[in-house]
């Protein structure tokens, strides 16, 4: 749904040359804080997430891990990923991270969409899909470095996580945050945010968690939802969390560097043709009967069809 | 045709080849050209809203790729490269320029028109191949998202490079008079045989007619 009442600083498949809406640049960055440290796994934002979303995703198997829905899906924007670890001692940890969009500065689903206004990014980071603008190439798919963007078979548009754009739009935390009880989700501006970070990290590590910090990827120049991990040297033991995420250069090189050459590629081959034809003129051919040059043809074909040639 | 002075070129099942496989490729090729550039959006519009025009892309897109392999089946033993070829591309700048004359060996096509037979040939093969790959609604489920990445970027690739070879066929076309024509009615006069394809006039069309003297083989 279009936010009305925020700057869009970002609008996918839009020629920068044409401003966006900025009018009202009061706009605060805002940011989700996911403590792994205090989640329980109740998946309680999972249900609130459905429900504020009205999503009802179709009811799963048990297929031998705690991870339920197994995977994100259209109708399920965020799961509790559940990851067991033995550490070097042969101490068993269970690592859990609230799986979503991490709402990337610079994100990937939306340098890829090829679509006028399916994602839009707002100034205070939140990136969202614009459903009715979607057509469905799944493209955001390919774009996002955190493989985050499901399409729905049912009307194939993609969906995802939209940090409760709506509830942020009257001040309201999102849905997730309000519901966690174990305080493991903040919501704030980004700056309070880190700063809260910056306090549990520092009690974590005191608690003897060395590797405790904040996830905040500058490859994405940042994500408006950060984690506090006690693993922060090793993002990629909670299932897979990118340890240095960024838009992969094969999706830049398609669209910062081939479009261009692209667009160049066109006017120089229209340029070349026209200018071709002003110089030589058209390739006519002299319909009158060959003279003495075309004779080696030894009259081959021309004889009995002189008759025929003016026809 | 009744006309002595036209000689049969392209035969009907191949020019219907030719120009459905035209049409279906006008609406694929606008569609993705306004996905590459957002900035052409409105050409998308050919194939309807965009949501649906998404939908009919890759099918049309089949349809240019089946079309385009009766179509090589038919003409491929026409673009095989020969010797004499060398002729041709040693006259490149003569032919370029509109300067007739030498009788450079041309068979049924040029070396240029050989080119692009295999240029067409081989980038609607990747079109295909990448554009399968990256067919969110079947295919690209099966294939994980760095690859879907590199199918997009050699799809773009392809699709441009094949825009832009067409692009010079349709100019070729505009610029050898004639040869249009010979394209929708399937015939050309024997003076425009003679000038563009020199020795297919001479070994597949003139030994129709009885006449003695060298033959090419």
């Amino acid at each position: 749904m279009g936010m009305q009442s925020q700057d869009i600083i970002r609008r996918s498949a839009t020629n920068g040359l044409t401003p966006l809406p900025q009018a009202r640049s009061h706009e605060q960055e805002v940011a989700k804080l996911i403590d792994v440290s205090l989640c329980t796994g109740c998946k309680g934002c999972q249900v609130a997430c459905s429900e504020w979303n009205d999503l009802r995703d179709e009811v799963g198997h048990n297929v031998g891990v705690y991870d339920n829905p197994a995977n994100l899906s259209a109708e399920t924007w965020t799961v509790i990923r559940f990851d067991e670890r033995e550490d070097e001692a042969g101490k068993l940890e269970w690592l859990l991270r609230k799986e979503g969009c991490m709402h990337c500065a610079e994100p990937g689903c939306l340098k890829a969409c090829p679509s006028p206004g399916a994602i839009l990014q707002f100034a205070n980071g939140i990136v969202d899909f614009q459903s009715e603008q979607c057509i469905g190439c799944g493209y955001c798919i390919a774009g996002c470095p955190f493989d985050i963007p499901r399409i729905n078979p049912k009307d194939n548009r993609a969906y995802k996580c939209t940090l409760c754009a709506d509830r942020v739009a009257v001040g309201q935390e999102p849905a997730c945050v309000k519901t966690c009880p174990t305080g493991a989700i903040s919501f704030g501006s980004k700056a309070e945010m880190k700063d809260l970070a910056a306090t549990r990290v520092e009690e974590l590590k005191g608690r003897g968690h060395d590797g405790a910090g904040l996830y905040d990827p500058a490859g994405v120049g940042g994500t408006h939802v950060m984690y506090v991990l006690t693993h922060a040297d090793q993002p990629s033991l909670y299932h897979r969390l990118p340890d240095s995420p960024h838009i992969s250069p094969v999706v830049r090189g398609w669209k910062e560097w081939l479009k261009p050459v692209g667009a160049l590629g066109f006017i120089a081959t229209l340029a070349g043709a026209f200018v071709h034809y002003m110089g030589v003129g058209a390739n006519t051919t002299d319909e009158t009967p060959p003279d003495e040059p075309e004779k080696e043809l030894e009259d081959a074909g021309q004889g009995p069809n002189d008759n025929g040639r003016d026809a | 045709m009744g006309n002595s002075n036209l000689v049969l070129r392209t035969k009907l099942i191949d020019r219907m080849f030719h120009w459905s496989m035209v049409s279906c490729f006008m609406l694929v090729a606008l569609s993705g050209l306004s996905w590459f550039f957002p900035s052409l959006n409105w050409l998308g519009y050919v194939l309807g809203p965009p949501q649906l025009a998404r939908v009919l892309h890759p099918f049309l897109g089949i349809a240019v790729f089946a079309l385009l392999m009766c179509m090589f089946v038919r003409f491929v033993h026409h673009n095989l490269f020969v010797r004499t070829d060398l002729t041709w591309f040693r006259h490149i700048a003569d032919v370029l320029l509109n300067k007739h004359g030498q009788k450079l060996q041309i068979g049924k096509y040029n070396a240029g028109q050989k080119i692009l037979f295999w240029g067409i040939m081989s980038l609607i093969s990747l079109l295909f191949v990448s554009g399968l790959m990256i067919w969110r609604a079947y295919f690209a489920g099966f294939f994980p998202i760095p690859v879907v990445r590199l199918a997009l970027l050699a799809h773009s690739v392809a699709g441009l490079a094949l825009i832009l070879l067409v692009i010079g066929h349709i100019y070729m076309g505009i610029w050898v008079r004639g040869s249009i024509g010979g394209m929708v009615s399937g015939y050309v006069s024997r003076a425009w045989a003679r000038q563009h394809h020199d020795r297919w006039y001479e070994e597949e069309i003139a030994p129709t007619k009885p006449l003695p003297s060298k033959r090419h083989g």
